[in-house]
């Protein structure tokens, strides 16, 4: 199960690589949701699988999951989600006010 | 150019109110169980934010006479004073602490100081979501 | 007691919060802001000594044990910086309302600004791994907010850059959190230099190791990294470069330091040899970069590279001189970067240019600001008998114990660079002919003051080293012995 999981998330990271790479910002944002989303399958595998019962704990409970990666995840899923909406708005100004959404028009000179 | 949202607005009024209920069991039940002030504070923001969907932005606005930019403050603000209160206690930073209390109609409840941390939460998720949300839906 | 140590951050943070309900008011929101940075100034200096006197400070928040809750670890280390940061926020928050317009101050300027103070309080004071990437984006947080205030087109292209590029690195960082914790079990930075020791395969630590130095130097704009950094330093306001190169690029700094005192010291022939010539090729690009250009402010921030190059070599030689001169310089950089960009951008104001083929004979008009400028860039330089000479010495001791010339060698020139590209903007911007332009005498003053009082400092620093020093020398100790930290933290 973790290999499946490693392999979807080194997908997920290939894919994101990719549409950072492209011209479009809308893209490159596409991009960083999956590279998050790739980080964060990530933690999840790196903290195992199917150990156990939820990390609640209640009486008598038996083995239960590791809730250190769960409360990473938590905390970097917040991050990323203000990050991204940031983006989003900046982008959305960033693009209004320069008129273009291509990375390459929006390289900028030396002498401003 | 108006649309025929009939079902939309119809499902909307429904729907929305389910959201809303559930999102705040979601923040309640947080400080033991699955929920917390995140969830639930996106849920509510994506039933109001339905409802802008269905019925307008004017007449949301009406109806929720809230600024959202100084929701997010307030929200923080209770979270932060939350982690205060450990200075009067002479507790570590951030400790909580529970207790069970008799309340009228509702019984013995089980109340946290982690649920008004989780409010501050709640409030702050709210706050942001909605102000970027119509930050965006208002300049075009 | 405890609970000292996290007061630099909730001060500044509760202040931020506060700011916001009257954001309009800024007569109030200025006096509020003033009165709360010189607050925690003083609450920094207190926990200083306090610290001095009593050993390092340990908070577990939440009540939560050593290795399964977050700490806050106040050694002598982090509250220096914190103290340093504190007084760079001073000086910024006098100059602020002189720079910024009317409209920027309103636009939450006050907010973000104790922001980035939590955030980079809160960066150097945690225990934890993946609190230093919460901290880590708190700061980016309030930075990004930063480089929009204005909101004019550059700005915006600009940071858009900018964000994206540390969103990368932010989760690189995640990714590699989460490696570490799959070897070794612990987020807690003194357990995990406690197991680092147990592991067998040490392979995969050194790989963990490098990328986490790569997060660190995306932050710290080392060489191949710093791209991002000249532009982005320039576009916003001055005092909002002055607080991002003064101590943006200096928390990934302090991270390295940290990280790779405590922790990764397994395989120092990679890690810490790859340090020494990242270091050596930071100094080198950087300096040309700086002698490259015209632009007044972009010659300072690209001043910011070589000074990284410099502290990252006392990490990379990992001696006692050479850690020692790292964090003299650190302390020192951060003092002198702050009050170049205000000066800087004093001059760019009162000529009404940043372009130095268009500016001449400023001296004739604002002497004081010539010979401050002049004294500046000695300090920068690292001439004696200034701090940033006491940095460079210890550092070219360390490496010369070492018996690694060439950096020695590539450091001697660097300063001298530095100088000449410093120099440059006193002889074309001071000198010269007496210009006619329009003077501005009351509103020099008040935009010198608060680098006056860096200056000021920075000269105190270095000519007082006798006293400060032996802090310094406290710190390495602590620093090169992990065994300290890891029982003041896990309180074996």
């Amino acid at each position: 199960m973790e290999i499946i999981m490693a392999v979807l998330a080194g997908l997920l990271f290939a894919t994101a690589i990719y549409n950072l790479l492209q011209k479009q910002i809308l893209r490159i944002i596409i991009g960083t949701v999956l590279l998050s989303h790739g980080a964060h399958l990530f933690i999840l595998t790196m903290g195992k699988l199917k150990r156990g019962d939820p990390p609640i704990i209640v009486e008598g409970a038996g083995p239960f999951t590791d809730p250190l990666p769960q409360a990473l995840i938590l905390t970097s899923i917040v991050i990323s989600f203000g990050v991204t909406s940031f983006l989003l708005v900046l982008a959305y100004r960033a693009s209004t006010l320069n008129k273009t959404d291509n990375m390459e028009e929006l390289r900028g000179s030396e002498h401003e | 150019m108006r649309t025929n949202d009939l079902i939309f607005r119809t499902t909307t009024s429904l729907i929305a109110f389910i959201l809303l209920g559930f999102s705040f069991y979601l923040l309640l039940a947080g400080h033991n169980a699955p929920g917390g002030g995140f969830i639930g504070g996106l849920m509510t923001a994506a039933a109001i934010l339905l409802m802008y969907m269905a019925y307008g932005f004017e007449a949301i606005r009406k109806i929720i006479p809230v600024n959202f930019k100084m929701v997010i403050p307030t929200g923080l603000f209770i979270a932060v004073l939350t982690g205060i209160g450990s200075f009067v206690f002479d507790q570590p930073f951030l400790s909580q602490t529970y207790g069970h209390f008799h309340l009228p109609i509702l019984g013995d409840v089980e109340l946290a100081t982690a649920m008004i941390f989780d409010l501050g939460v709640y409030l702050t998720v709210v706050g942001v979501t909605l102000t970027i949300m119509l930050t965006i839906a208002n300049d075009s | 007691m405890s609970n000292i140590a996290v007061l630099p951050i909730l001060i500044p943070l509760v202040a931020g919060i506060i700011t916001i309900f009257f954001h309009k008011k800024i007569k109030a929101v200025r006096f509020f802001a003033k009165l709360v940075t010189l607050l925690n100034l003083g609450v920094a200096v207190w926990i200083g000594y306090y610290v001095i006197q009593n050993g390092t400070v340990v908070l577990e928040t939440g009540d939560w044990v050593a290795p399964y809750g977050i700490v806050m670890v106040a050694d002598r280390l982090a509250i220096f910086l914190v103290i340093t940061t504190n007084i760079i926020a001073t000086a910024c928050v006098f100059f602020a309302q002189h720079s910024l317009s009317l409209k920027q101050e309103q636009f939450y300027f006050y907010t973000f600004y104790f922001l980035l103070i939590t955030g980079v309080s809160g960066a150097f004071l945690t225990g934890d791994l993946f609190n230093l990437f919460v901290f880590y984006e708190v700061l980016l947080m309030a930075s990004y907010g930063l480089v929009i205030l204005g909101g004019e087109r550059v700005q915006l292209r600009e940071s858009l850059k900018y964000v994206l590029l540390n969103l990368f690195s932010s989760m690189l960082f995640v990714t590699t959190v989460a490696f570490l914790y799959s070897v070794v079990g612990t987020i807690n930075m003194a357990q995990i230099a406690q197991r680092v020791q147990e592991v067998e395969q040490t392979g995969i630590l050194t790989t963990i190791g490098i990328v986490l130095f790569f997060v660190f130097a995306t932050k710290g704009a080392i060489f191949p990294l710093y791209f991002w950094l000249p532009k982005s330093y320039i576009v916003p306001n001055t005092v909002v470069s002055a607080l991002f190169g003064a101590l943006l690029t200096k928390v990934g700094i302090y991270s390295i330091l940290r990280t790779f005192t405590l922790m990764f010291t397994n395989d120092t022939g990679v890690t810490h040899e790859l340090f020494i010539w990242l270091a050596a090729l930071s100094m080198l690009f950087g300096v040309i970069g700086a002698l490259s250009t015209n632009n007044i402010k972009l010659i300072i921030a690209y001043n910011i590279i070589p000074a990284v190059g410099f502290m990252l070599m006392g990490i990379g030689l990992l001696n006692d001189a050479g850690i020692s001169g790292s964090v003299y310089y650190l302390i020192h950089d951060m003092i002198i970067k702050a009050a170049l960009f205000l000066m800087v951008g004093a001059l760019a104001y009162l000529a009404g240019t940043s372009d130095l083929t268009k500016m001449k004979g400023m001296i004739h008009h604002y002497p004081l600001l010539g010979w401050m400028f002049f004294i500046g860039s000695l300090v920068l330089a690292g001439i004696p008998p200034f701090s940033g000479f006491i940095g460079k010495l210890l550092l070219l001791r360390g490496g010369i114990e070492e018996e690694r010339f060439v950096i020695v060698v590539i450091g001697l020139l660097t300063s001298l660079l530095i100088l000449l590209s410093m120099m440059r903007i006193f002889m074309r911007g001071f000198w010269g002919e007496k210009p006619d332009i329009k003077v501005q005498p009351k509103q020099a003053r008040k935009l010198m003051m608060p680098a006056v009082f860096l200056l000021t400092l920075s000269i105190i620093l270095g000519i007082g080293a006798e006293w400060f020093y032996p802090h310094v020398d406290t710190i390495t100790t602590e620093l090169l012995d992990q065994g300290s930290y890891i029982d003041s933290v896990l309180k074996e």
